[in-house]
């Protein structure tokens, strides 16, 4: 591998310039002339709007303009979409509502957009925003998505009567119904998976810069997919056609499944720019992110995982309610159906599932992926049902889980999913050897004698990264194919860029995406540039998003390295006059095997642009593109195992241990792959201990600030213990599979399986609050 | 943020004159509430007049067991008092977990006491610890001064100066922190005198703000034992409920709280 190749611990190239300051975000672009936008946004969950009036606002001091709903509609922007399809049971449609970039007629939640202020300064801006005058005729809200899809609720969309969205199910009803009716043993649980505020470290920013004397745009905006981004405004919403519009994501400051959408403020920033002439920037505050970040998860499910007599599970029948808040935000569709149902067959050998998903219209901030994304849910369900079923049963939790395995690869789920490999007994008994779970007895009786209640829970996921095969998931509805492409340009002196569609927001891929080249041809890694996040440097990308940037967007490297590898060797071979199929590449050089003869890589670059001796017909020049387009997803998975205290006087959890088993294939770079899952497992925590966003019955966000939204600090966490045993996936060239969704996936599950194993009681619900489970510890006295 | 006049007073009748001066002013000693409530756009004084750096605010004295610190210093400066620690090590501990050290370096308990925030540490220490509060007026009784939510006895243009008090015989504060915000959710302040008196105050569970718990003073005051309290009852009735944690809950807390305190004390 090399000191700085595949499989080393090299430190993070981007740091040095995030950890000096040194970054370049959104908010830190600044052209000429450039003038700054507030959005006027909606203080009702529901309204009519009956006139915007912005007279007193535009004569304010510092204001260019004020744009409402009325102008962006005639001018032709066109609705937000959701760019995944999906078909009810009955084979309608999914009923989507129009989303305007600017409210022009009604208000569907608290923050939705109804006008833009561009002004001198932010300052001004907001004063003016103060002064425009909305007249609204509020409507009854509707929060609850189980409620909302009553009769006689508030109706948010005319396109969706009683809100619902669709109606779809997944697997073969008949079977599963039997194999419940038949079996030994039945456990029923209902599953809450609580919604959730995406909070990046950087909010959501975009500067829109119209050139009106080439008629062309560039948006600068805090997006995971800038490719996408471009093409989604292209397409769909009229902004200007894709050869007319640049857009850049530069720095960018985590994302978490939050900036993959394209939202109505950077259409909203690039039409501005426009009618006012100016360049016009926006930056969101904490409360506009509390608001307006589509928020994650808000799942309630009902359960029946039936057994035979011999523990093996038999069947499983899923009835699950999603809350997609009151817009269908880009790939909304696909969160609660093919990236959730598709995965309830978990680690586990079952013959037969049925699960049915409604998508539920209500007045809250529009929900979408977020970290793990509709994996998190199924694994949720399905640990917290197994935990419940091994109480139930009497035997171990681990014991259950061994008797379900998948054991022979590759596995066929009824659910759609082909597992390609794994080896899920490895990670079971990898993580409960780290955890010392035969040694819990002991210490369980060591906590009671301090008067704390111990626990211990596990939790056995999988999930689907790499997303993924174009044409598979064309035929389940998405309107776009999820290949990357990579292009490796060699410099005449022998530097190498790399351009990528993957887009990197924390992920390291500076890093890991110049070792692959450094493996490859011996290079030093500080010869190597990752180039992405500009639609104008990156020929196309499809972006960073369902851990898909190492086994997609790398494949996509590797294939532009093997075309680059072979025309390097063509061309040694002909500078020493060898055979090129004897060339080797070591260390910077391009040898002859078996002799002593090579040419150092630099010179066979600069012979390939001199181009005074190529071989006969040879095109001079070093650079390859490719597209990968991915075979199949990929699996990773693993054992977590989480153990508490918990305090039974005040309800307090505190993590006294958290041990993560890991198989994400080949590793890059190890010390990123543990800070992936290190940050993934305090994001599950978060989920599972603290997090939670609340709306008050009439759509007021109670969660708006850090005063009530609480996110996990290090003080709530222990020290990870993490490890992986890995089986390579079989189908990239790579054998990646991803790891950054694992940790946020795996670990809610583990840590209410200890709880609920401390307090006795199995009745709890994310977030466990010492409230919660100070209630919980007393009900089960 | 609103347009507003900074105003450094340089002294207390400085201070005075410059808040009479004023429009809509308001005094600011460390802001860590005001300026962020300013930020928000939910307060909008037309001047700030800092009373920080007035020196005859400034510093901890102690006499024997005679205790008092000016209203400018800072959290910080109480929490590290090696002379206070060695008679009243509660009030330390309590300062040295106001907050995170941003707030605990600009902070001070003036600014506390008078914006009687009704999850703030301070005033269930003021209040327990029977202190005085001096004004550039008068004196006001701990008893006295702390009136409802964000409500204190301090009438316009008034200014703690100072807060004074003897030092306790024993004393401790523990408090169970909001999981968000990380203020108090309950704390709770015991003190016993030489004389053998007791007093009790709860911050963070009130509904109208910082309390005494009287049942908790009368079982302690008879037996100075965490197991005193164990047949004292709670009453939920005027306790706070928010998302956060329920009155209910909350008055567990006041007792777990109370008895660790003794503990500790």
């Amino acid at each position: 591998m090399g000191v700085e190749g595949i499989g080393a611990r090299v430190a993070r190239k981007e740091d040095k310039r995030f950890l000096t300051g040194k970054g370049r975000y959104t908010d830190d672009m600044s052209v000429p002339g450039m003038k700054y936008a507030v959005f006027v946004r909606s203080p009702h969950a529901h309204a009519k709007i009956l006139k915007v009036d912005a007279s007193a606002a535009k004569g304010m001091p510092g204001v260019i303009d004020v744009l409402d709903g009325k102008q962006i509609l005639a001018d032709g922007i066109g609705n937000l979409i959701c760019g995944w399809m999906i078909h009810s049971k009955d084979g309608s449609p999914m009923k989507m509502g129009a989303w305007r970039p600017l409210a022009h007629e009604t208000v569907r939640y608290v923050g939705d957009a109804v006008a833009i202020v561009v002004a001198d300064s932010v300052a001004e801006a907001r004063d003016a925003a103060e002064a425009v005058v909305v007249d609204y005729q509020e409507l009854p809200v509707v929060i609850d998505a189980s409620k909302a899809i009553e009769a006689g609720q508030p109706q948010l969309h005319p396109e969706a009567p009683n809100n619902l969205i669709f109606d779809w199910q997944i697997g073969d009803e008949t079977a599963t119904d039997k194999a419940i009716a038949t079996a030994a043993h039945v456990t029923e649980v209902t599953i809450h998976n609580n919604r959730l505020s995406p909070n990046p470290m950087e909010p959501r920013a975009a500067l829109g810069i119209y050139d009106a004397g080439d008629d062309h745009y560039t948006c600068y905006t805090t997006s995971q997919n800038p490719h996408v981004a471009r093409l989604v405004m292209s397409a769909f919403y009229n902004v200007a056609p894709e050869n007319k519009l640049r857009v850049i994501a530069p720095d960018v400051g985590g994302g978490f499944g939050s900036k993959i959408y394209i939202y109505p403020e950077e259409i909203v920033c690039l039409w501005a720019s426009k009618r006012t002439g100016v360049p016009v920037k926006w930056t969101s505050d904490r409360t506009e992110a509390f608001l307006t970040d589509a928020h994650g998860r808000d799942h309630v499910s009902t359960v029946k995982m039936a057994f035979d007599a011999s523990n093996r599970i038999i069947g499983l029948k899923v009835d699950t309610i999603a809350n997609l808040g009151a817009y269908m935000s880009l790939f909304s569709s696909a969160v609660p159906t093919y990236l959730y149902a598709t995965l309830l067959s978990g680690q586990y050998d079952i013959p037969a599932i049925h699960a049915n998903v409604r998508t539920v219209y209500t007045n809250t901030a529009p929900v979408d992926a977020y970290r793990g994304a509709g994996r998190p849910e199924a694994t949720y369900l399905l640990e917290r049902t197994m935990e419940t079923a091994a109480r139930e049963l009497g035997v171990s939790p681990a014991e259950l889980r061994r008797v379900n395995f998948i054991r022979s690869f590759p596995h066929q789920t009824p659910v759609i999913m082909n597992y390609d490999a794994g080896d899920y007994e490895a990670s079971l008994d990898a993580a409960m050897q780290a955890a010392d779970w035969n040694g819990f007895a002991a210490r369980k009786a060591e906590a009671a004698n301090r008067g704390m209640k111990r626990g211990i829970g596990m939790s056995c996921y999988i999930e689907a990264c790499g997303i993924a095969p174009s044409a598979a998931v064309g035929s389940l509805g998405a309107g776009v194919g999820l290949w990357e492409s990579a292009e490796v340009r060699v410099n005449a002196v022998g530097t190498i860029e790399v351009l990528t569609g993957s887009h990197s927001h924390g992920q390291g891929h500076e890093t890991t995406f110049a070792q692959l080249v450094a493996d490859r041809f011996g290079v030093p890694l500080d010869s190597v540039n990752i180039v992405h996040g500009d639609t104008d440097k990156v020929q196309m990308g499809m972006g960073t998003y369902g851990s898909r940037s190492g086994a997609v967007g790398m494949s996509a490297v590797v294939k532009a390295l093997d075309k680059v590898e072979a025309k390097a060797k063509k061309i040694a071979a002909h500078l020493m006059e060898a055979d090129e199929s004897d060339i080797v590449i070591e260390n910077g050089e391009l040898k002859v095997a078996g002799t002593d003869k090579s040419v150092p890589w630099f010179q066979m670059a600069l012979a390939a642009y001199t181009a005074h001796n190529l071989p006969s017909g040879m095109e001079p020049g070093l650079k390859e593109g490719a597209f990968y387009d991915p075979a199949n997803f990929t699996f990773p998975a693993g054992c977590y195992i989480c153990e508490v205290e918990v305090d039974p006087d005040t309800g307090r959890t505190k993590i006294v241990q958290f041990v993560a088993a890991d198989d994400f294939g080949n590793i890059i770079n190890p010390m990123i792959v543990e800070g992936q899952v290190h940050g993934g497992i305090a994001q599950g925590i978060g989920q599972a201990l603290l997090e939670s966003v609340h709306y008050d019955a009439s759509g007021q966000l109670l969660t708006a600030s850090y005063m009530d939204y609480a996110m996990p600090r290090a003080d709530d966490l222990p020290s990870f213990q993490v490890s992986t045993s890995n089986t390579p996936c079989p189908n990239n060239p790579l054998g990646i599979k991803g790891c950054g969704e694992a940790g946020a996936i795996g670990s809610p599950p583990a840590l209410i399986n200890a709880i609920t194993d401390a307090i006795g009681n199995n009745a709890l619900t994310m977030p466990a609050t010492p409230q919660k489970v100070w209630a919980a510890a007393h009900a089960a006295k | 943020m609103y347009e507003t006049q900074y105003h450094r007073a340089s002294s207390v009748q400085d201070a005075v004159s410059r808040m009479e001066a004023a429009g809509e002013g308001k005094y600011v000693s460390g802001g860590m509430t005001l300026i962020p409530t300013m930020k928000q756009r939910l307060a909008a004084p037309s001047d700030l007049i800092d009373l920080r750096h007035i020196a005859e605010m400034q510093g901890i004295s102690v006499n024997g067991r005679s205790v008092r610190i000016g209203a400018a210093t800072t959290h910080d400066e109480v929490a590290s008092a090696a002379a206070l620690k060695a008679v009243c090590p509660a009030i330390c501990h309590l300062a040295g977990h106001i907050g995170d050290p941003h707030v605990r370096h600009m902070g001070t308990i003036g600014g506390s006491i008078a914006n009687n925030d009704p999850a703030a540490d301070y005033p269930a220490a003021v209040l327990a610890l029977g202190a005085t509060i001096v004004t550039n007026r008068r004196e006001i009784a701990a008893d006295d001064f702390f009136t409802g939510l964000f409500e204190t006895a301090l009438e316009d243009s008034e200014i703690i100066t100072a807060i004074t008090f003897d030092a306790p015989a024993k004393a401790a504060y523990q408090k169970f922190a909001n999981p968000a915000s990380r203020y108090a959710m309950a704390g709770v302040f015991v003190a016993k005198r030489d004389n053998g008196e007791v007093r009790v105050a709860v911050t963070g569970a009130g509904a109208n703000g910082v309390f005494r718990q009287m049942d908790m003073e009368a079982a302690l005051a008879a037996n100075w034992s965490p197991d005193a309290l164990a047949t004292v009852s709670v009453d939920a009735t005027d306790l706070l409920s928010d998302l956060h944690a329920d009155a209910a809950y909350r008055a567990n807390l006041v007792k777990v709280m109370a008895k660790r305190a003794v503990a500790a004390a």
